[in-house]
């Protein structure tokens, strides 16, 4: 069994969906996924992220540290939310992948764990 | 899932302490050419990882290297490595079971199957499921040829490197890349399932047909071809229709296959000279290849589903029809080209499209047709554009096609060649 994190992204500036009712439908889609995910024994951890520019950047400066206004990353796409998942190999992680970016309709990027084995 | 063994015609040919001379270098590389594929599957099967299979397949020959130039080869080579490399397998997971806790259950998991260890049926699913691990999506297209050229075809770094003319290091660097993320990302070592398959076989496709070209036209080295590549493409592709019997793009590409590889013997001439399709002793053409090709592309035509390797066998089988160059049916192979080209708008497709052109048309329109292709970097550009021009009498633009076709390919033979080409130009009346 290997962790892969499923980050979903978008584009800073960019509502990700074109209208209300899209986003609603997004929505209800996302949450039957997260319960088959659930289902399923797979699901580790979850959740959506508020906007990247609502975040804070924290890093070490000699004996303190500095506090920025955020995002940390200077590029445009930002992770909008993510899964934990526990699957078999790649091919299982990329199937829950592909399900889980046909519900919110954004890109999913899938990244294993580093293995404490 | 189980695969066919091998069909008897395109049969591997197995070395054999019977096939082997007694120099001893050029023996050990023989064996690792047709040998090493078929051990690394195995062991990957076996132990789990691709990087345990490969380094014990080199400590196996490295330790030939030593033990047969003084004890002399044994009866089955390939035995023996096979039997060497599981050795050292074994011993190094044993040695760093801390680092390698994977490749320990999985030791652990497969200790009663060592007896099936030299079933072919078992070693031919092994080349299988290596072929998807190595073409799996979520490594780059170069990548995935290069894995199953290194892998399965049993190439060195150097030879795939002076393939795709990047420099070794840089070949070196995509290959432990890919291999370090099949093995950190986990990416099966599985035939897929069967709602994947279709998806899964395209690449596989792709990949197969460049490994078969490989061998049908080595980028480098002395040789013309190099049959092992092309039999092992041609094989693999028979698996790999066995899983999908019917999508016709793994048929077609099989007959294009089966077409191109039964005018091997045609191709060279007693000095491992190149001979053109036009100058071919068809005679020499294997027909059994012909026949089986054949049907399968009226296989194809009966479902009607064209695709670009049903149209490119489609083609191919034109030509085989033919008892001499003069008496294809250059039209219909134009009409098959403008089929291709809708599938595969290409500057090489319609770079071959030329080539029947001006048998049809005349060297003038062919050469009105190429000019201005994307190709000058493209190894077949610059001799077709000489052939038209030779055949124009243009003797000092046909030799200098030439000459640039010879600064783009490292293949001997194919350099011989043009150079026969260039003279028989030189000569021409001005």
């Amino acid at each position: 069994m290997t962790q892969y994190l499923l980050a979903v992204y978008g584009v800073a500036d960019q509502p990700n969906y074109t209208s209300p009712e899209d986003q609603e439908k997004a929505f209800a889609a996302v949450g039957v996924f997260n319960t088959q995910l659930q289902d399923s024994g797979s699901f580790v951890f979850g959740g959506g992220l508020m906007p990247a520019d609502i975040a804070t950047v924290v890093r070490p400066d000699g004996d303190g540290f500095v506090v920025t206004d955020g995002p940390f990353s200077e590029a445009k796409e930002h992770i909008g939310g993510f899964w934990v998942i526990e699957a078999n190999d790649l091919d299982a992680a990329l199937a829950w992948a592909k399900q889980g970016s046909a519900a919110c309709g954004q890109p999913v990027e899938v990244l294993p764990f580093q293995s404490n084995e | 899932m189980r695969a066919t063994r091998r069909s008897s015609s395109l049969s591997k040919q197995r070395v054999t302490a019977d096939t082997l001379s007694h120099s001893a270098p050029e023996t050990i590389a023989d064996v690792f050419r047709s040998e090493s594929g078929d051990v690394i599957a195995t062991l990957v099967r076996r132990f789990g990882d691709v990087d345990i299979a490969e380094v014990a397949v080199q400590e196996a020959f490295l330790a030939a290297t030593e033990r047969w130039p003084t004890d002399g080869v044994p009866p089955n080579p390939g035995g023996w490595i096979m039997t060497t490399a599981r050795r050292k397998a074994i011993d190094r997971i044993r040695r760093e079971s801390i680092r390698l806790p994977r490749s320990v259950a999985a030791m652990a998991l497969g200790a009663h199957d060592d007896e099936v260890i030299n079933d072919t049926g078992v070693i031919h699913d092994d080349r299988l499921r290596l072929v998807f691990t190595c073409c799996h999506p979520s490594l780059a297209p170069a990548a995935q040829v290069a894995l199953t050229l290194r892998l399965l075809g049993g190439l060195q770094v150097d030879e795939i490197a002076r393939a795709y003319f990047v420099p070794e290091s840089t070949m070196a660097q995509r290959l432990v890349r890919a291999k370090r993320k099949i093995r950190d990302a986990n990416i099966p070592y599985l035939i897929p399932e069967a709602d994947d398959l279709p998806e899964r076989v395209a690449a596989v496709l792709t990949v197969l047909y460049l490994i078969f070209n490989e061998g049908h036209t080595t980028t480098n080295g002395a040789a013309i071809a190099r049959d092992d590549l092309t039999e092992e493409a041609i094989r693999l592709c028979r698996a790999v229709r066995e899983l999908l019997p019917h999508q016709l793009e793994i048929v077609g590409l099989l007959a294009l296959m089966l077409l191109i590889h039964a005018r091997r013997a045609a191709r060279e001439d007693i000095h491992g000279g190149l001979v053109r399709l036009g100058d071919q002793d068809r005679t020499k053409w294997n027909q059994q290849l012909i026949a089986e090709g054949h049907a399968l592309v009226r296989e194809c035509l009966q479902r009607n589903q064209p695709g670009p390797y049903q149209i490119q066998a489609a083609i191919t089988a034109v030509h085989a029809d033919a008892r001499t160059i003069h008496d294809t049916d250059w039209a219909q192979i134009v009409k098959l080209y403008d089929q291709l080209l809708v599938f595969q708008p290409s500057p090489v497709v319609q770079l071959n499209r030329a080539i029947a052109v001006a048998e049809l048309d005349g060297p003038e329109v062919a050469l009105s047709l190429i000019k201005g292709l994307p190709l000058k970097t493209y190894h077949l550009y610059h001799p077709t554009r000489g052939e038209f021009l030779a055949r124009l009498g243009q003797s000092e633009a046909a030799i200098r096609a030439f000459e640039e076709a010879i600064s783009h390919t490292a293949n001997r033979a194919e350099i011989d060649f043009l150079h026969t080409r260039i003279s028989a130009s030189t000569s021409l009346p001005k």
